[in-house]
């Protein structure tokens, strides 16, 4: 439509044509393949499947089921004039009823163990904002959170991108499971000093994701002791915190906070969202929850770049507040899951594949270092390479997520059907065996 | 639950988290509080305060809900959208449904009158028009360069595009002698005078209809701005939230349809637009911002970022199925206009009546009401103290010029169309009162000053006060002031 003028270039911002959006990374490449081939069961049984995508797919059916039964109150009511006030609201303290519901579902899904208040609960679309909010609160350009390795691929993009904060490693390895250790956080605190870099807050996922482990009490402990000692913040990214398979053993910050009678509970802040619990990621609904009342009220006006739909609010504290449900939901979701990870355990385990020991999340951490050519990160990404394209699973290369050591893969589970698990087993299978006789 | 706050943490949050960015210490927000401690209801509070600092679009909403019961399927919650509920729940592709993509184009199109076609894949979503504005300042500028603003612009630009970009905002000032147009001296002006303060300046930012103004650019100042741009090689980012809102029989030209006409003007690069569902369709809380942009790297970029500010899924389907209804979409977009307009005339007509004036306008929820002759003295001081007699004894919240930046005093922004008829002859009468008897007051000081040098000022003071107020009103009567007709 337009005529081709020869302009001199146009400056953007350093932001934009940095590469901090993180899409170059082998971790979206995955993506890509599946996008152009992906598998159907019928349609395209030789495509690849979809391994990379930490979705929880396996309780829709409970949703479903709700909303047919309480259609009128997901729907603005009766009188459709529920729509106007429902339209018109973008107050950016959110719809109480949902607040409340939120802070409730919180506290069910830690079983009770810790209350939340509604008033606390900052609401973002997403926690890909929520993270990225509280990271221009905590920080400054330039400064930097110290985040356990390995890490969501993801942090790269929300932490750094636009708030010009750095992440340091702290580095974890599979001699302790991956465990955060306090040697290895002053390890990473002296080596940002050293570099001059101010470290504003350490930035735990409990449960981890890629681990898919819950972290223990103990270490949540040594966490705090060690924000405190340093005068930092201690920010706990909570969102599979619904997926741990056993409620018992997870453990939020917020159970030790309160066994403490919140004193130093001001340095901390979680991040919550319904995308992974509820397998709701379309809708954009991330929480900050903050027992600092400064950060509370500067989260709160900030959310004004990112709030959730009225529309999802209204719909979401209908269901949310229906505490018959949501037990109900919380309960069977876990069963679901854990079965889900018993199936894709221990038919790795046939194909001789171990995997970290972890007893939550959407996805399990597999060990394919006996297979790598060299323990190098290079051999990683051929095999994983050959993975992808030869027996078309798209999994996330350990690497991608920052781990030091070789070899290991996030493998998710929980977004597909059985059936189509069963086929990427069967795969992963074959390929071991072949790749043991080659060897 | 209690939190001991201490008070060593403040030193722990960045410089972002503790400044004013935000821009909630302004005064404008004094107006809301009042308004929130003693909110105007017709039978629960008649004397409570009038919101009309609130720019929104309530006049249209029975078009929406009868669409809405009409048509069950565009909510993924009903039996016939239910079968939807699973895929749209699980979509988080920050390209958004193609579908919300097609119905977003299209209806931006309509809007402008079929004028001009916008291509579904430079559509990209944010968190409103607040996150658009603020996503393409972090994608055109750098921390301590600097964009253009026409002056009066809306107040919330201090925050949508400083606070957490760190970039400035430098005012172009624009002045009533020329009914506030943005002329080519003031660009140059404004941007001469970055260049002293050593500022790189990377854009101007036009809001097309105005905030606070209610007036929209014509061809030829477009033109002109279109060509300043290009000169100076920045980029041009142009806010056509209240293109819908632009009355019938008046010529809105959106940047885009420059841009088709005139082809060469300028590179295409540097051309952005802002749009947003809030004000056209009135759906502020659902949160549907949109950035267009005619540079491919600014559209793949803006993508990026919009990750953190999507538009929900749930609300994306909604929106996709309602604004592709292209025969509810022409009779909304008509019957909105027409509305607006007769809200607009009515309040401006009775204003009229006692002297009151206004900017002449046809666009946006709001009009630009003229108040210096109120005024004390030509001040910003007696603005404000003017402003808070209006909220606390005319009951009356309105946004005084000064919190657009206006550079001269006098000027408030005055919304119309967030309320119902009743409500409006309510604070048209409010108004009224407060005029006619302001006048009373100044007749009768007037009186009594004359009457401490001549005692026969006292009959005529009696023969004054017993006049019927129509005879004091009308044109004839020699006490009367000047009446200030709109300006044009």
């Amino acid at each position: 439509m337009a005529i081709e003028i020869v302009q001199p270039s146009v400056g953007l911002s350093k932001i934009a044509v940095s590469e901090t959006h993180g899409e170059d990374s082998p971790y979206f490449a995955g993506w890509k393949a599946y996008d152009e081939n992906p598998y159907h069961e019928i349609h395209n049984p030789s495509g690849v499947i979809q391994m990379g995508l930490a979705e929880n797919q396996v309780s829709f059916d409970l949703l479903e089921e709700y909303l047919e039964a309480n259609l009128e109150s997901a729907n603005w009511g009766q009188k459709v004039s529920g729509f106007r006030e429902n339209a018109l609201f973008q107050d950016y303290h959110g719809i109480l009823s949902f607040r409340k519901a939120m802070a409730s579902f919180m506290e069910q899904v830690r079983g009770g163990k810790a209350k939340f208040n509604p008033d606390r609960v900052v609401l973002t679309a997403g926690a890909t904002a929520a993270n990225e909010l509280l990271t221009f609160i905590l920080a400054d350009p330039g400064d930097a959170l110290l985040v356990p390795t390995p890490y969501y691929p993801g942090f790269d993009r929300d932490l750094r991108w636009r708030t010009g904060v750095q992440i340091v490693p702290i580095h974890c390895d599979s001699l302790n499971g991956f465990q955060i250790t306090p040697e290895a956080l002053e390890a990473a605190y002296d080596h940002a000093t050293s570099m001059n870099i101010k470290v504003r807050g350490v930035l735990i996922t409990n449960p981890s994701n890629p681990l898919g482990a819950n972290i223990q009490r103990k270490v949540l402990e040594q966490i705090l002791e060690f924000a405190i000692q340093k005068n930092i913040h201690l920010v706990s990214d909570e969102i599979y915190s619904g997926s741990a398979f056993y409620a018992d053993e997870f453990v939020s910050i917020a159970e030790v906070l309160e066994s403490r009678n919140y004193q130093d509970s001001e340095r901390c802040h979680i991040v919550y969202s319904l995308s992974k619990d509820l397998g709701l990621p379309g809708f954009r609904v991330g929480t900050v929850y903050s027992y600092n009342d400064q950060v509370v009220t500067t989260a709160r006006r900030m959310s004004s770049f990112t709030l959730i739909s009225s529309q999802t609010q209204f719909l979401l504290a209908s269901m949310l507040s229906d505490k018959e449900f949501t037990q109900k939901y919380i309960k069977i979701n876990r069963e679901r899951l854990k079965k889900r990870y018993e199936m894709i355990i221990n038919g790795l385990k046939k194909a001789g594949i171990e995997c970290l020991k972890g007893k939550a999340g959407l996805f399990c951490w597999m060990n394919l270092s006996p297979y790598l050519e060299e323990p190098t990160i290079k051999s990683e990404l051929a095999i994983w390479k050959t993975i992808m394209h030869e027996v078309r699973l798209n999994i996330s290369p350990g690497s991608s997520c920052h781990c030091f050591e070789p070899g290991w893969f996030r493998v998710c589970f929980a977004n597909m059907s059985e059936e189509t698990l069963e086929v990427a087993l069967s795969r992963i299978h074959e390929f071991i065996k072949e790749r043991k006789q080659g060897l | 639950m209690e939190v001991a706050l201490n008070n060593n943490t403040h030193k722990l949050l960045s410089k972002i988290a503790i400044n004013d960015g935000h821009g909630e210490n302004s005064p404008y927000f004094d107006g809301w509080k009042a308004y929130d401690t003693n909110p105007y209801h017709p039978r629960n509070n008649p004397s409570g305060v009038i919101q009309m600092g609130l720019a929104e679009n309530q006049l249209c909403f029975d078009l929406i809900e009868e669409w809405i019961k009409n048509h069950p399927e565009a909510s993924i919650c009903s039996p016939q959208g239910g079968f939807d509920f699973k895929e749209i729940a699980l979509f988080q592709d920050y390209h958004g449904l193609p579908e919300f993509r097609g119905a977003i184009a299209n209806f931006m199109s309509r809007v402008r009158g079929s004028r001009v076609k916008f291509d579904p894949s430079r559509i990209v979503m944010s968190g409103g028009a607040t996150g658009a504005h603020e996503t393409v300042a972090f994608c055109l500028a750098n921390r301590g360069e600097a964009f253009l603003v026409p002056t009066p612009y809306y107040p919330g630009f201090d925050r949508d595009l400083k606070w957490r970009t760190g970039i400035e905002l430098i005012p172009v000032v624009c002045e009533s002698t020329n009914n506030f147009k943005v002329t080519l001296g003031a660009l140059e002006e404004a941007y001469d005078k970055a260049r002293e303060s050593n500022i790189k300046v990377k854009g101007l930012l036009i809001t097309n209809p105005s905030n606070p103004l209610g007036t929209f650019f014509d061809k030829d100042t477009l033109k002109t701005l279109v060509r300043f741009i290009n000169e100076k090689n920045i980029h041009l980012v142009c806010d056509e939230i209240y293109a819908g809102t632009v009355t019938n029989g008046n010529e809105f030209v959106s940047i885009a349809e420059i841009l088709e006409e005139f082809p060469t003007i300028c590179n295409h690069n540097l051309i952005h637009i802002v749009y947003s569902l809030s004000k056209d369709m009135g759906f502020p809380g659902f949160r549907v911002g949109i950035i267009y942009s005619y540079n491919d790297t600014v559209v793949n970029i803006a993508r990026k970022m919009s990750s953190f500010g999507l538009v929900s899924t749930q609300t994306q389907h909604m929106v996709a199925s309602m604004l592709s209804d292209n025969d509810f979409v022409d009779h909304f977009i008509c019957e909105s206009k027409i509305r607006l307009a007769h809200r607009h005339e009515m309040f401006i007509g009775e204003l009229a009546e006692v002297g009151i004036g206004s900017l002449e306008s046809n666009a946006g929820l709001f009009f630009w009401m003229d108040l210096r002759r109120f005024l004390k003295e030509p001040t910003f001081e007696s603005e404000m103290t003017f402003w808070r007699i209006i909220i606390n004894e005319i009951k009356l919240n309105v946004s005084p010029g000064s919190s657009f930046h206006c550079e001269e005093p006098g000027w408030f922004r005055v919304c119309f169309a967030n309320m119902d008829d009743e409500t409006v002859m309510v604070a048209v009468e409010r108004i009224k009162s407060f005029v006619l008897e302001r006048r009373m007051l100044e007749i009768k000081t007037k009186a009594m000053a004359k009457n401490k040098k001549q005692c026969w000022q006292n009959n005529l003071q009696l023969k004054l006060s017993s006049r019927r107020l129509e005879d004091i009103m009308s044109p004839h009567s020699p006490l009367n002031s000047p009446m200030l007709r709109a300006q044009n």
